[in-house]
């Protein structure tokens, strides 16, 4: 049979949650060797038990080791009263006879800090009430035992005394009791005034997903309600702000969510909007986020919350033997929160596979599919519930899962081919012909519009061909007054006189063309002034060409042949105005 | 347009390697491809004016964050949130028991379905596309996307009424009209967000079938009209400015098939569209407001008539007795159809809110209700000028331009222009109304004085290219003298005007953006200030009250406040209200009116009757916002005293002054209203040097210090005060 030598109780209730330690000196009196070992405790404080780590640890003083948690389950009740549950541990090795075995325990308790009175009003301080056994209850004999309470640093309304009970500042003793009895218990009450924000989430849903193209994002979903007394009647907020301490103690303002390093993009908001009301201070150690509600919470308020943040992928997501894994925290950010009902849904890139969680204690897993941007399988969804969760579970879970990079490609590819498919759509649409009558007058006009409207782009083509070939007539003519070589100036009017037949057959047929269309009728003629004007101005020009070199085969003076063209010029400057207003005219068309 | 610019482009493929040895007049290469370039501008300019469009309108976003506006876009939102959750077939069928009660409204049947139809469908049609946006961004961004789309039409309906330039130009305009932007920027899910978008689509689309007589365009243009009538209660105008146009176009001679097709077929096909929309329904065809299309509709087919009976005699003194006889006899049974109507009641007779606009004094004195909105106000010429800045005088050169080019197109934007301005003097919302037509006319405006200016421009500059390269190498400048002796001082001035009226644009551009940046971006739920060192304050009171009602009341919680703030209470507190913006029951707003303005005892006895659990009341005392409740005090008397001759409206005067210090009439300072705003407010300091109980929002020391509550009690108060919220307590028992 197993004693306790010595055992240490340790009650922190600073905070909302009752955080027991304790640290049990395990003698086996016995004949036989023993490999499993019981911890009890009464039902009402087990009922709320959320946390419960075992560990041996070797040695006293300060130089622990890494502790190494022991498996802990549920036993039965055999035969015990209903007032107490039990847990089992397994030994890290059977304790032979005589041995003895120092276990640490870590419990952490929600609920047990009872508000009392249930109700205040808005002036009243916040009382809660802690009971607990000054024994320690084991089904094992202790031969020694103490219990030290840490109370917050205020008021102490009252406590259970017994004889060697002792108040040193904020910490309650009771003890040491000596050869207890197994299962002795003797209850105690104390009534504190607790200052700690009871802030719980009665429901917190963690969004963790993964996109390989660097980025982690976590959306939480807060429910949020004060869970300390009651406030009943008035909220003033003319006293609330003039004197928030005491009027308004009972409330709290902030929560404090320390985000890991390197978080960024990070929101705030709710149903109806962004919430201005927060801050935050990075370091590169963590990023802390001070969260304002929109109202200060007093007992019994409830309010509701968003907070996203991206992290990178580098810090979080990491290879081993061929799979990727996410490493990453499982619980709320939040300080000092309690969450009755967290929902993790780690969200996998598409088309990851073979998809495996580890977790350091037991969840509720399930898979499903979410829907986001671009998605066409949809993504797998890793969810995770667990009920009761504080501070104390925000260790690292692990997500196992396949993932092909070619997959990453798949998105961009179907936005361009989504924009390529417009194009090549539009494309054909403006190409193609899609009235549904081909004989109806209207379509036969349009096409027939068409034809003139191309047989004029080449009538203008050929007519500024022609006015670049004047051009050229007259800068041969500026080379000759330049240089006075005449056998070249002749040869370009030879070569122009060429061209500019050519042109002029070309034109023949397309006007006739014109003239037959009823539709052109009211272009043809402006169409038909603008060649001969053309022909006016070739006239004109090949006038002038001839007159200025005659007049430089004749060697007469510069200025006597300027006098000679002076009127030709003249004239093909107006010519040449009216053919461009012209050709304006009917380029509107 | 593909289609013709393809030959241009072939052709210009064809003649470049032949410049490449003429390299030497390459500019004009370019002219061949005008066409194109046109194209190609055009186009360009459109995309960039439909993206300014949209993110001129993004400062709302920018400056505070993506969230819905004022206070009717909040009820658009919720019931565009049920209608994607729960369905067309559910959301037809809405009975809202959260507003209203103890009547609830029935929603299908009070509401113009096009704005959350509209919404939704964009919604269903991205996440069809697998865009997995949330409904919120949807509706936020369906006013800019809307906006977008009418620089479109009004491209389309400029190009119709006068060139393409016009049509630029009016693109330009109304993509930053400070009118428009008012209504329509990102957050701003109103009514008139797509209604202005379908108003000129009718418009355009009629205007089209006038011009072409095409059956197609007047069945568009049915179908625009059912779009605008299933959005927006502002149809009225659609359907009376058409058949005035008709009747005008008819005056002045300008009768045509092409009208009388249009006319006709966008009239029956619109009407009987119309009636599909609940809200309208019968009203079509029986109300006073209605009534006159019909007529129109009538006189049509009599003057048809008239024409073929005209075309068969083929003999004038016959014809004119017969059209003497046939008018008598129209217009007799038309007056008596009409008589026996209204007598019977089969006509309705006109609503008060179309009294009040065609006579601006008629609400002021018969209901209040209307009258109380700010937005049904008179519109000053101020505001006149903040939103249309120098439209305002581009706006009478247009219509000069209108005049001297008459055609059936431009007889309809200048009955469009004129007719809406004067709307919109009568009151301030409909300045949107007007805001198209100032824009499309002063386009025109713009667009011909500029097209007239650089015509001058450019023959003289052509000249003087042409004169110069000829007189580069001989002195020929005798010839570009005399050209240009001709018009003295045409070229400078040309210039000078060019350059004035680039410079009112782009001071319009500027007017528009900062107007748009500092007045209409803000989306009063959410106030900013400028602190003492030039920061910004945010207060956010409203949504904190909100969110507390919505997360710590009970769930069936009636909440009585002023009407103005139902729609937001039951959106975003998502509890139930007595009265809300909705204003379809007067006496229910009188009877709040009523509760608000009397002693508490009496006023209790009213919240019991209506189950009243909790009361909201606005308060600006503290931060000096001035549109709160005590400001809007006295229309609370007025509207509850048109109803229950007990609230006497003198009674809160003094000297027929309204006044909350020491000053105020003792029924003032009584009044339910006055209790709850200053509850506790005399303790309270709020200004340096100032004695406490200072009210911000009116500079005075208040009355009434020491208020005691009775039958309530304070449940929250904003940390800026702004909103008060106070639970009425249970009766207590009697012994």
């Amino acid at each position: 049979d197993l004693v306790l030598s010595k055992v240490e109780r340790r009650i922190d209730v600073t905070s909302q949650i009752a955080r027991v330690t304790k640290t049990l000196k395990v003698v086996n009196s016995g004949s036989e060797s023993v490999s499993e070992f019981a911890l009890t405790f009464p039902k009402f404080l087990g009922n709320n038990l959320a946390y419960l780590s075992v560990a041996p640890s070797e040695g006293k003083g300060k130089s622990k080791r890494t502790l190494v948690n022991l498996s802990v389950r549920e036993a039965d009740q055999k035969g015990l009263p209903d007032s107490i549950s039990v847990y089992s541990v397994a030994l890290p090795k059977p304790l032979s006879k005589g041995d003895t075995l120092t276990l640490e325990v870590v419990a952490a308790f929600t609920n047990v800090l009872q508000p009392f009175p249930e109700k205040i009003t808005q002036g009243e301080i916040h009382l809660v009430m802690l009971q607990e056994s000054a024994q320690y209850l084991s089904p094992y004999a202790v031969e020694s035992q103490s219990l030290s309470i840490k109370l917050p640093n205020a008021r102490i309304e009252s406590y259970t005394k017994f004889e060697n009970t002792k108040l040193q500042g904020s910490e309650l003793k009771y003890g040491p009791y000596k050869n207890l009895q197994s299962y002795s218990y003797s209850p105690i009450v104390v009534h504190f005034e607790s200052k700690a924000a009871f802030a719980v989430a009665e429901k917190l849903v963690r969004e963790i997903e993964v996109s390989h193209w660097g980025n982690v994002q976590v959306t939480e979903n807060y429910n949020v309600v004060h869970r300390g007394a009651q406030l009943k009647g008035e909220f003033s907020r003319l006293d609330f702000q003039a004197r928030p301490n005491p009027r308004g103690a009972s409330a709290f303002r902030h929560l404090l969510a320390r985000l890991p390093p390197r978080a960024h993009s990070i929101y705030y908001r709710d149903d109806i909007g962004n919430i201005s009301t927060s801050e935050m201070k990075s370091d590169s150690k963590k990023t802390e986020l001070l969260i304002e509600p929109r109202f200060p919470l007093f007992g019994g308020w409830k309010t509701f919350f968003t907070i996203g943040y991206g992290l990178p992928l580098t810090d979080f997501l990491f290879a081993s033997e061929g799979k990727r894994f996410l490493n990453i925290s499982f619980g709320s950010p939040i300080l000092d929160l309690v969450t009755e009902k967290l929902i993790v849904q780690v969200v996998l890139p598409e088309g990851s596979k073979d998809i495996s969680v580890t977790t350091p204690f037991a969840v509720k897993q399930s898979q499903e599919i979410k829907y986001s941007h671009l998605d066409i399988a949809g993504r797998p969804v890793v969810v995770l519930e667990k009920n009761n969760v504080v501070p104390d579970h925000n260790q690292h879970i692990q997500v196992y899962y396949k993932f092909s990079n070619i997959n990453l490609l798949s998105e961009p590819l179907m936005l361009i081919s989504g924009f390529f498919i417009l194009f090549i759509t539009c494309i054909i649409y403006t190409r193609a012909d899609i009235s549904i009558s081909k004989s109806s007058p209207s379509y036969l006009a349009k096409l027939q519009w068409d034809e003139v409207l191309a047989t004029l782009q080449e009538v203008q083509s050929i007519v500024q061909k022609c006015l670049a070939t004047h051009d050229k007539l007259e800068a041969s003519l500026r080379d000759l007054s330049r240089t006075g070589d005449i056998q070249t100036c002749k040869a370009a009017r030879k070569s122009t006189d060429s061209l500019l037949k050519d042109l002029s057959k070309e034109l023949k047929p397309l006007l006739g063309f014109l003239q037959s269309f009823p539709s052109a009728s009211h272009i043809s003629p402006k169409v038909e002034e603008l060649v001969v004007k053309e022909k006016e101005l070739q006239e004109k020009l090949m006038a002038k060409h001839t007159t200025v070199v005659e007049g430089y085969e004749k060697k007469s003076s510069g200025r006597d042949i300027e006098n000679r063209i002076a009127s030709q010029q003249q004239k093909i400057i107006a010519l040449r105005q009216e053919i461009e207003d012209l050709l304006e005219f009917i380029d509107e068309i | 347009m593909g289609g013709k610019s393809e030959p241009a482009k072939s052709e210009s493929m064809a003649t470049k390697p032949d410049l490449l040895n003429t390299s030497f007049f390459s500019f004009k290469s370019l002219k061949l491809k005008t066409k194109q370039q046109e194209l190609l501008l055009r186009i360009s300019i459109l995309g960039l004016v439909y993206i300014l469009a949209f993110i001129a309108r993004l400062f709302s976003v920018l400056r505070y964050e993506s969230m819905i506006h004022e206070f009717d876009p909040y009820f658009n939102y919720r019931t565009t949130l049920f209608l994607t959750e729960k369905g067309f077939y559910e959301f037809w069928n809405w009975f809202d028991s959260e507003s209203w009660y103890p009547l609830g409204r029935i929603i299908g049947g009070t509401l113009y379905p096009g704005l959350m139809v509209t919404a939704a469908l964009i919604y269903w049609t991205l996440r069809f596309l697998r865009f997995f946006v949330h409904i919120r961004e949807v509706c936020v961004l369906t006013a800019p996307f809307f906006a977008s789309n009418t620089t479109l039409v009004a491209y389309f309906f400029g190009k119709e009424l006068w060139d393409t330039g016009a049509g630029l130009v009016a693109a330009v305009l109304i993509a930053i009209c400070p009118g428009y932007i008012s209504r329509s920027v990102a957050g701003s899910y109103d009514n008139e967000a797509v209604a202005i978008f379908a108003l000129l689509l009718t418009f355009y689309l009629f205007v089209k079938a006038v011009n072409t007589g095409s059956l197609a365009w007047a069945l568009a243009s049915a179908f625009g009209y059912f779009y605008m009538v299933s959005a927006w209660g502002g149809y009225v105008f659609i359907i009376n400015l058409v058949p005035l146009y008709v009747l005008v176009l008819l005056i002045t001679g300008r009768y045509s098939m092409r009208l009388y097709i249009a006319y006709n077929c966008m009239y029956i096909l619109g009407m009987l569209l119309a009636m599909q929309i609940r809200f309208v329904g019968f009203q079509h065809v029986q109300s006073g407001e209605h009534m006159g299309a019909m007529g129109v509709f009538l006189l049509m087919q009599v003057f048809y008539f008239l024409d073929w009976v005209k075309y068969q005699l083929n003999d004038t003194k016959l014809f004119q007795t017969f059209l003497r006889i046939t008018v008598t006899s129209a217009i007799l049974v038309g007056g008596v159809a009409v008589g026996v109507g209204t007598a019977s009641g089969y006509i309705s007779p006109w609503t008060g809110r179309f009294y009040s606009l065609l006579d601006p004094t008629y609400a002021k004195d018969h209901i209040p209700i209307i009258a109380s909105v700010s937005e049904h106000q008179p519109t000053a010429w101020s505001s006149f000028m903040f939103d249309y800045h120098i439209l305002l005088f581009l706006f009478p050169a247009g219509l000069y331009f209108c005049f001297k080019r008459l055609t059936d197109a431009t007889i309809f934007i200048v009955m469009y222009g004129l007719t809406s301005l004067y709307f919109a003097g009568v009151m301030v919302r409909l300045i949107l109304v007007a805001t198209p037509a100032v824009c499309l006319i002063s386009a025109i405006a713009v667009s011909a004085t500029i097209k007239n200016l650089t015509s001058l421009l450019r023959t003289k500059q052509k000249v003087s290219q042409t004169g110069s390269t000829k007189g580069a190498g001989s002195s020929k400048a005798s010839s570009k003298v005399t050209l240009d002796q001709s018009q003295p001082f045409q070229k400078n001035g040309a210039i000078a005007l060019l350059v004035g009226v680039f410079y009112l644009l782009s001071r319009y551009a500027i007017h528009c953006t900062w107007v748009t940046a500092e007045a209409y971006s803000s989306p009063s739920i959410v106030l900013a200030a400028r602190g003492a060192h030039g920061n910004r304050i945010i207060f956010d009171d409203y949504r904190e009250a909100y969110y507390w009602l919505r997360q710590n009341t009970a769930t069936d919680a009636k909440i009585m406040s002023w009407w103005d703030y139902g729609y937001q209470i039951t959106a975003m507190g998502n509890r139930t209200v007595i009265v809300d913006n909705n204003t379809w029951n007067n006496t229910h707003i009188a009877t709040v009116g009523r509760a608000m303005s009397s002693y508490e005892d009496d006023a209790y006895d009213i919240m019991r009757s209506l189950d009243v659990n909790y009361v909201l009341v606005v308060f600006g005392g503290v931060t000096g916002y001035s549109s709160d409740d005590i400001n809007k005090f006295l229309w609370m008397v007025r509207i509850g005293g048109g109803v229950f001759p007990v609230i006497k409206e003198p009674d809160y005067l003094v000297n027929g002054e309204f006044r909350v210090d020491k000053g105020a009439s003792p029924k003032m300072l009584n009044c339910l209203m006055y209790k709850l705003c200053y509850y506790r407010f005399g303790e309270l300091t709020t200004e340096y040097g100032k004695p406490p109980g200072y009210d911000r929002a009116r500079g005075v020391e208040i009355g009434n210090k020491d208020i005691k509550l009775e039958h309530l009690e304070e449940a929250y108060t904003t940390s800026n005060w702004i909103v008060r919220i106070y639970r009425v307590k249970p009766p207590t028992n009697r012994l």
